[in-house]
Parts: C-alpha cells; sequence; structure tokens
C-alpha cells in the first residue's frame, strides 16, 4: 500500500504539538531515561549555544514527488507549501551578505517548485563556495522536464547529494516506494554522465544513507565503501561520499515507531549511544534553516516541530547574524538523534 | 524474580556482569570489543559468524543483538539467513558424522 502524508490521512501526529507531548511523556516523563536537557547538563553542554553560522540550509517547500516511510518533513504530492519568489529574494539577499560558506537547498523535492532554476541561477551568481541540492534522485527521471537536470546542475557547478538507502533494490524500495530503486540508479547513471561523481571530478555526488527501520546506522566508513563496491559492481555507478544519517523520531518516523511498537526500543538505543563529542559539533551550532515561509529555525528537524528558533531574529526579512549567533538551541527528545554513536547531520557523522 | 528465563531489557545489563567480578569481567569484555575489530576479517564478516553462532548456541541475547548489528552494517536478510543456514548445516552435519561412530560400533559388534 502506498504511503501518504500525515496531513492527508489527518493523523494525530500532524500535529506537532502532539508529537513534542509524545517526546516529553512517558518514559522522559517518568524519569526512566534522562531528558536531553537533563543529559546535556551531565557533561555540562547546557544550554546547548551556537557557534559560527557556516551553513544556510533553505527548504523551498514540502512537496515531493515521493513519499518515504520515513520522512521527517512528511512531505509528498498533497503537500502545497512552496517558497514564493518573494521570500527567495530575501534569501537571496542574505546569500549575498552571510559569512556562511555553504548554502544547502532541501525540500521536498526542491525541483518542484516552480521557481526552483531561478533561485538556483540567481544564487549561483552570487557565488557561495559549496552549494548544495538535496536531490532525491527519482525527480531526474519523474518527467520530461527533469531530463536536463543533471546538465543544469553542472552548468551552476551544484554540489548534488542524494538520498540511497541501500545498494539493493528490496531495501530502497520498502523506504522509499515501489520502483524508487531503478530509478535512482538511473539517475545516477545520468549524474556520472555529465561528470558527477567521478573520482576526480570537482563535480560533488554525495549519497545519504538513512537507516530502513528502528535502527541505528552502521559505520560510515565501513558504509560508504561498501556501497561504492556494490554500485560500481552491479551499475558502473561512482560517488564522492557517503553520509550516514540517523532517523531521528519525529514526523512520519515517529509514526513509525510507534505504529511497529519500536519508540520505546529506539529511545532507548539513541540515549546509551550518547555521545558528548557529536554535542559539541551537531549541527544546529553552525546551520540556519530557513522554512518555506521564512521562518528561522536551529535545524530542519526543529522547523518540522515549528520550533521557531528562540531569538529576536525569527524571519528571513529580518535576518541579523549577529543576532541570531546569541541565541540558546531549542532541544527536545528528538535531538538524541544527533547525538548517537558517530552523531548525525545533514554533513553525515560529526565526531 | 521474572517469571520468565529470558528478559529482552537483560541484554541491556550485560555489562552488570563485572559487578560480582570486575578482574574477570573486564577482561571479558576487552576481549570480546577486541574480537570484533578490523582484522583479517571485517567487522561485517565478524557480525555474520557471530549471528550463524548465536543460532547454533540458541541465545535469544545473542540473536536480537546480532540482527540489529547486521542491519546496521547493511547487511540483507539473504546474507543473515544464509549464515544461519551455515550454522544449521554444520550442527546437522555434526550430528549426522557421529552416525560414522555408530556405524563404527555396530560393525564391530555385529557378528
Amino acid at each position: 500500500m502506498a504511503v501518504k502524508s500525515l496531513k492527508k490521512r489527518e493523523s494525530e501526529l500532524a500535529s506537532t504539538q502532539r508529537q513534542l507531548e509524545i517526546l516529553s511523556n512517558g518514559i522522559f516523563q517518568s524519569g526512566e531515561l534522562p531528558t536531553f536537557a537533563n543529559k546535556i547538563k551531565e557533561t555540562n553542554q547546557f544550554p546547548l549555544k551556537p557557534k559560527k553560522i557556516e551553513i544556510l540550509q533553505i527548504n523551498v517547500g514540502y512537496m515531493c514527488n515521493q513519499v518515504c516511510s520515513h520522512c521527517h518533513v512528511d512531505a509528498g504530492p498533497d503537500r502545497k507549501e512552496i517558497m514564493t519568489r518573494e521570500t527567495m529574494q530575501q534569501c537571496l539577499d542574505v546569500i549575498e551578505k552571510t559569512g556562511a560558506h555553504t548554502l544547502d537547498l532541501t525540500g521536498g523535492a526542491p525541483e518542484m517548485n516552480p521557481n526552483f532554476r531561478w533561485f538556483v541561477e540567481e544564487a549561483s551568481k552570487i557565488g557561495v563556495k559549496d552549494f548544495i541540492v538535496r536531490s532525491n534522485l527519482t525527480i531526474i527521471r519523474a518527467n520530461k522536464k527533469y531530463y536536463d537536470l543533471p546538465e543544469f546542475f553542472k552548468k551552476h557547478n551544484v554540489h548534488v547529494v542524494s538520498s540511497m538507502p541501500h545498494w539493493t533494490r528490496g531495501k530502497t524500495d520498502k523506504q522509499r516506494g515501489d520502483g524508487v530503486f531503478d530509478k535512482s540508479i538511473k539517475a545516477l547513471q545520468e549524474l556520472n554522465a555529465v561528470g558527477y561523481g567521478m573520482p576526480d571530478s570537482d563535480l560533488r555526488l554525495d549519497l545519504v544513507y538513512n537507516p530502513s527501520g528502528a535502527f541505528l546506522p552502521g559505520d560510515q566508513t565501513a558504509m560508504e565503501k561498501d556501497f561504492k563496491k556494490a554500485l560500481l559492481e552491479d551499475f558502473g555507478i561512482q560517488f564522492h561520499n557517503l553520509f550516514a544519517i540517523t532517523n531521528l523520531p519525529i514526523s512520519r518516523f515517529l509514526d513509525y515507531l510507534i505504529a511497529s511498537e519500536n519508540y520505546e526500543d529506539y529511545m532507548y538505543s539513541l540515549v546509551e549511544a550518547f555521545n558528548p563529542s557529536a554535542v559539541a559539533n551537531v549541527m544546529c551550532t553552525n546551520t540556519i534553516s530557513v522554512s518555506w515561509d521564512g521562518w528561522l529555525y536551529d535545524c530542519d528537524f526543529n522547523q518540522m516541530l515549528d520550533l521557531k528558533v528562540a531569538s529576536n531574529v525569527k524571519h528571513i526579512s529580518e535576518y541579523n547574524e549577529e543576532i541570531l549567533q546569541n541565541r540558546n538551541v531549542i532541544i527536545s527528545q528528538h535531538c538524541y538523534g544527533c547525538t548517537a554513536g558517530a552523531g548525525s547531520s545533514c554533513q553525515g557523522t560529526v565526531a | 524474580m521474572d517469571k520468565s528465563y529470558y528478559n529482552p531489557r537483560d541484554l541491556k545489563k550485560f555489562g552488570s556482569i563485572t559487578e560480582w567480578s570486575e578482574e574477570l569481567g573486564n577482561k571479558f569484555f576487552e576481549y570480546y570489543g577486541k574480537v570484533f575489530e578490523e582484522g583479517a576479517l571485517t567487522p561485517r564478516e565478524k557480525s555474520l559468524i557471530a549471528l550463524a553462532v548465536a543460532h547454533t548456541e540458541q541465545c535469544p541475547y545473542c540473536i536480537d543483538a546480532y540482527s540489529q548489528d547486521g542491519l546496521q552494517r547493511g547487511i540483507t536478510k539473504e546474507e543473515m539467513m544464509e549464515a544461519i543456514h551455515v550454522g544449521a548445516a554444520i550442527k546437522s552435519g555434526a550430528t549426522l558424522v557421529h552416525g560414522v561412530q555408530m556405524m563404527n560400533k555396530v560393525n564391530k559388534l555385529e557378528m
């Protein structure tokens, strides 16, 4: 059965308030497990303070051609939240003056925003050191109008970061939907064909791995080796790096954890794997996340929980890096996902 | 006392065995950790061996632990099941090879 967004299903978990209640109640309320705040108090890391802003991550909309079972955005074809050209212009004004070296576009499928290409063209004119687009790969094969995306990315020297949960069809399609594996393979081959991901190429192609179930990702380096070997041997595909990302217990993944009765065990695994050195480099310390309607968040996960930054500056229209850097990061129990084991961020492990 | 012999939560308390014999417990865990490090065999290969042995030993804690470990390492269901068949083949082979002992004995005793 095809997965639908929580919003479409009118699930109680479509409410961010309800998700935050679940994350605060039960084993965390009873004291069976320490809250994230108490845990980082033990290592004198509370309150969590940001360092210099290095990454501006902009979510240009929640619309997506896929409905992945673990999606923390609750993205899908039915989601109509899309960044307007006006908000994009406000983002461009910020990109011009920011000290951040990385611009990171995400979604949904960012390419589905009707102003996506205009935005990429304008942003690349400004000249960002590292310009990332998070592409789900299948979008490149979804419709004729997207077939030229590899060339378009190349023209603007975009760094492509794509999701690929496994090197086998079964595991990939189970998480991301029937047919996703074959389309993703074709898209990767097309990216390779224009030069992306080749060993000496400056056209960066990285893959994101996140587990297809209630378990933590394995060692990033070992996984990368396995992915590279399998994709090269089976399909002649090459890529640069693999980012292993932990699934955070929010949105559709939280729904899955509860429905499959894995929630408590998963939270136990995250808490047991807590790593203080991951806290020091967690991505909210160097990233600002911007939503489709211009609000500012500590990370994409807080965005999906509607936890806006605890700062006087809350919107892209009033963006001020100095003021933003003086805030405290808003935390809850989902944050354990970024501090487990080698840590997890949109750029992979952090410890 | 629990009413059943096995409780999944007890796996998480495995480390507590050091409380009643610290030196031996610590030595065991140090050895255990060392065994699973990358060596002539990869941790992935070791994980599959551990899974197969977990089954031949019929240890529910080990089965839980190494099923999860396998998933974390990206090991597929097919690989896990094949590993278990290796364990099962050795188990049944070990039973059947003793058949030769039985045959020897019978041949010796029979006129």
